[in-house]
């Protein structure tokens, strides 16, 4: 005879100020296999758990329902309250009477009569729930973090310290990310590639830290402790091990115009490079598309010049398989196209750069040599105009709805960083609202315009066109409400920011949740920033939602605190919700196993008795429960309905279907 | 027991929405967290992935008495499991297709994808959902008819 007691939580007045938990409570006490029923403020609290766990041991209860916020919070917290109680934790079911419930109505007898059904619904599966003991798996001890810029860099040597073994997979040629790009940074304008190079260095001296540059992550099968992933080395024609940095390659390479990426393409590199001199690892790379030997066959200047003979254009892309525990992601940003925004004329104008071109036009090590010199004439410029939220805070799909969050600052700096060089230039800023949350941010706007004197002007700009090769922009200005034209010599766009594109394919390799804007989503927006809903998966910098650098380096810090506490563990629970079959009914077609994505179910022969003294010896499925993810697919694809998935049985959902509709 | 039926004003359908624990549950849970309202009729049952939900189950559920069934998992690409909802979405497909030349409205059963960031999405598919049952009116096709216990 099962003993179910039910508890109803309060949650404050989250729950209470439209569901009658009084009533609801007074109601289930008197169902079926109900024998104690409870009200209380915060189920959740010390007390509430105190009370729950007195209940299991003085009325002898079987199985709990608690009525409360989702499972997704709880759940593990009442199934830990109930294990200290003596009962199994699989007994409990947890009836969602929040979110879904006394949240999103307002009519108090429909919310009552709703959170009613939701528990009786509960209490029907939990009758039909079994204890369940979870598995093991041991922890392999080495993480992988996916992308080297500077959210990877800091996962990687946090991890690394605290003595892992860490993988950092990058896809281009060097680390660094868009970091290495930038010249100064906000709020306290040091140098970027000052404060990232010995990060940089540090990684590539680690004794903990493997950098596998120029890789791509291929394919990722295992779980949470046990992740076997493959990467792809792709082919660089340089042999990493030989080549000493040395650039004498790059002097020679007669096939010079490619389009300097790290530069933005503002200049051009050789086919042969090393992306910039700071570059880890200095190691040279060869751009297929570009480079004469490769395409024709006719040239291999570079490999008679090469002192070391690391020269390799036969070389071709290999792939590594190894074994992680917990992957990190941390694979970036990139500014958006500008091809839905004409009225900026970005295409038709040398003169109108994005903010990243303005980064490395400022810089000494750019192509420009740290002078601001305009692409077109190679003119100072003397009147600049910032245009900000390009792309930015646009719901009317050409751009993105979100705030890139980062461009108020970084326009900011660069108005300030150019009155400071040069002072005889004037500086104009067109911005819908000025957004500097954060330490020593507003106070740094301010310096820019109270110090720096940089003209602000609140207002959206309609067209920028060229008139005698001057840029007219085109604007509003809300606070005098006139329409203005500013002749400018260099327009400046503040790009909205995207997720690094390659994210989409990775996320789908980890099985992590990706929202519309292409951002992983986190497994809780408060509570759990750092980890994806797939668990041993963590999410670090702007992957996860733009941010600045200093936000992506606590997140990257924290991720790393989540990996090293993963990774100290020997082994780890396993879900015990697995797919088990029913061997009597078994006739061993092989179906399940076509659909199992994780290759957990084989087959066996085994011996069954048919009465009578005869045995048969019959192929069986069998479930390896340590591979077994619980998705279910194997229970419905079976014929004769042999499998089942222990947590979410065939009889509990029937059940719970049945409580619904019986109102 | 008096039937209250005969005292409802309007009609009002009872739904039943299977959602999948990674992705369309915790739309669920963003559209609750984030007060975007459904009607209450619609009551969620969790499973591991949308693939867990056998054909049976959407049988079941109208031959209790739902007047509606919808089906949520993860957006395709997406799925927690790599392929599941690949599987619903052909299963699904057959089955609706059986249950329309059942004689039960095609419009009665509804499978969508609503992603854990989607809380908005949830509750803008449940309204419309309900309201299309609602238009539908009672599901009488598949109900039960032998005799209940106490009547």
């Amino acid at each position: 005879m099962q003993r179910i007691g039910v508890f109803i939580c309060w949650c404050g007045s989250n729950i209470a100020a439209t569901v009658d938990v009084v009533k609801v409570a007074e109601t289930i006490k008197n169902e079926p296999g109900v024998v104690f029923a409870a009200n209380y403020q915060y189920m959740c609290s010390e007390n509430g758990q105190q009370l729950i766990k007195q209940a299991i041991k003085e009325h002898n209860l079987t199985g709990i329902v608690v009525g409360a916020c989702s499972p997704r919070m709880h759940e593990a917290t009442f199934r830990k309250a109930a294990e200290e109680a003596g009962m199994n934790p699989y007994m409990v079911e947890i009836a969602n009477i929040r979110e879904h419930c006394s949240w999103i109505h307002k009519d108090m007898e429909e919310t009552t009569e709703k959170a009613v059904v939701l528990v009786r619904t509960a209490i029907a599966k939990v009758k039909l729930n079994a204890p369940l003991m979870a598995g093991e798996s041991p922890v392999i001890k080495r993480a992988l973090v996916i992308g080297g810029g500077i959210a990877g860099i800091q996962a990687a040597l946090d991890i690394a310290d605290a003595g892992f073994e860490v993988d950092i997979v990058e896809k281009n040629a060097t680390i660094g990310g868009r970091m290495a790009q930038l010249d100064k940074t906000f709020p306290t304008l040091d140098c970027s590639a000052c404060i990232l190079t010995p990060k940089m260095v540090d990684c590539a001296q680690h004794e903990k830290i493997d950098i596998l540059s120029y890789s791509e992550v291929e394919e990722v099968k295992g779980f949470v402790g046990n992740f076997n992933v493959k990467i792809r080395r792709k082919a660089r024609y340089v042999d990493e091990s030989k080549c000493t940095g040395c650039k004498i390659c790059m002097e020679k390479c007669p096939a010079k115009k490619g389009a300097n990426e790290f530069n933005m393409g503002l200049d051009n590199r050789p086919a042969i490079h090393i992306p910039f001199a700071q570059a880890i690892p200095n190691v040279a790379v060869i751009d297929p598309e570009q480079c004469i030997k490769l395409k024709t066959g006719k040239c291999g200047i570079c490999q008679k010049f090469c002192g070391v003979g690391a020269i390799d254009y036969e070389q071709k892309d290999t792939f590594v398989e190894r074994q992680y525990g917990a992957i990190v992601v941390a694979t970036g940003f990139k500014p958006i196209a500008l091809d839905n925004f004409n009225e900026y004329g970005y295409a038709d104008n040398k003169d109108v750069i994005t903010s990243l071109e303005l980064e490395r036009l400022m810089n000494a090590a750019g192509p420009t040599g740290g002078v601001l010199l305009r692409p077109s004439d190679k003119q100072h410029p003397k009147v600049i105009t910032f245009i900000q939220c390009v792309g930015s805070r646009d719901s009317s799909g050409c751009g993105k709805p979100y705030c890139s969050k980062i461009c108020c600052m970084y326009t900011a700096k660069h108005a300030m960083l150019i009155r400071e060089k040069y002072p005889d230039t004037e500086v104009h800023v067109f911005y819908i609202d000025v957004r500097t949350p954060g330490k020593n941010y507003d106070e740094f706007h301010r310096r820019a315009v109270e110090q720096y004197g940089v003209d602000y002007i609140k207002g959206m700009v309609g067209k920028v066109y060229n008139e005698n090769g001057k840029l007219m922009v085109q604007g509003s200005n809300l606070i005098d409400n006139e329409q203005i034209t500013i002749e400018s010599d260099l327009v400046v766009l503040a790009t909205a920011i995207e997720p690094e594109p390659s994210v989409r394919k990775i996320a789908t390799l980890l099985t992590a949740s990706i929202d519309t804007n292409n951002f992983l989503t986190e497994s809780h927006a408060k509570l759990r920033p750092v980890e994806s809903p797939t668990a041993g998966v963590y999410l670090a910098g702007v992957c996860q939602g733009p941010k600045d650098i200093p936000e992506t380096v606590s997140q990257a810090s924290a991720c790393a605190a989540k990996v090293i506490g993963l990774l100290v563990k020997d082994k780890l629970k396993t879900n015990p919700c697995v797919a088990q079959p029913d061997e009597n009914m078994c006739n061993g077609c092989g179906q399940c196993a076509n659909v199992c994505p994780y290759g957990a179910i084989t087959y066996v022969d085994k011996e069954f008795r048919l009465g009578g003294g005869k045995t048969e010896i019959r192929r069986v499925a069998t479930v390896n429960p340590a591979v077994c993810q619980g998705c279910g697919a194997c229970t419905v694809t079976c014929p004769s309905g042999a499998m089942d998935l222990k947590g979410f049985s065939s009889k509990q959902i029937m059940s719970e279907v049945e409580a619904i509709c019986k109102m | 027991m008096q039937d209250v039926k005969t005292e409802k004003k309007e009609f009002t359908p009872n739904i039943v929405a299977f959602c999948c624990n990674w992705c369309s549950y915790a739309g669920a849970d963003l559209a609750g967290s984030s007060r975007l309202s459904y009607p209450a009729n619609v009551k969620i049952i969790r499973v591991p992935c949308s693939c867990r939900v056998n054909p049976m189950f959407v049988l079941k559920a109208f031959q209790q008495g739902a007047d509606g069934v919808i089906l949520c998992g993860c957006h395709p690409g997406d799925c927690h499991y790599v392929t599941g909802n690949y599987y619903t979405r052909r299963r699904m497909a057959l089955l609706y297709s059986f249950l329309n030349y059942m004689g039960i409205e095609k419009a009665r059963t509804r499978l969508e994808w609503v992603s854990a960031a989607e809380g908005q999405r949830f509750s803008a598919v449940m309204n419309d959902f309900v309201k299309t049952v609602t238009e539908l009116g009672e599901n009488k096709r598949l109900t039960d008819l032998r005799v209940k216990e106490g009547e």
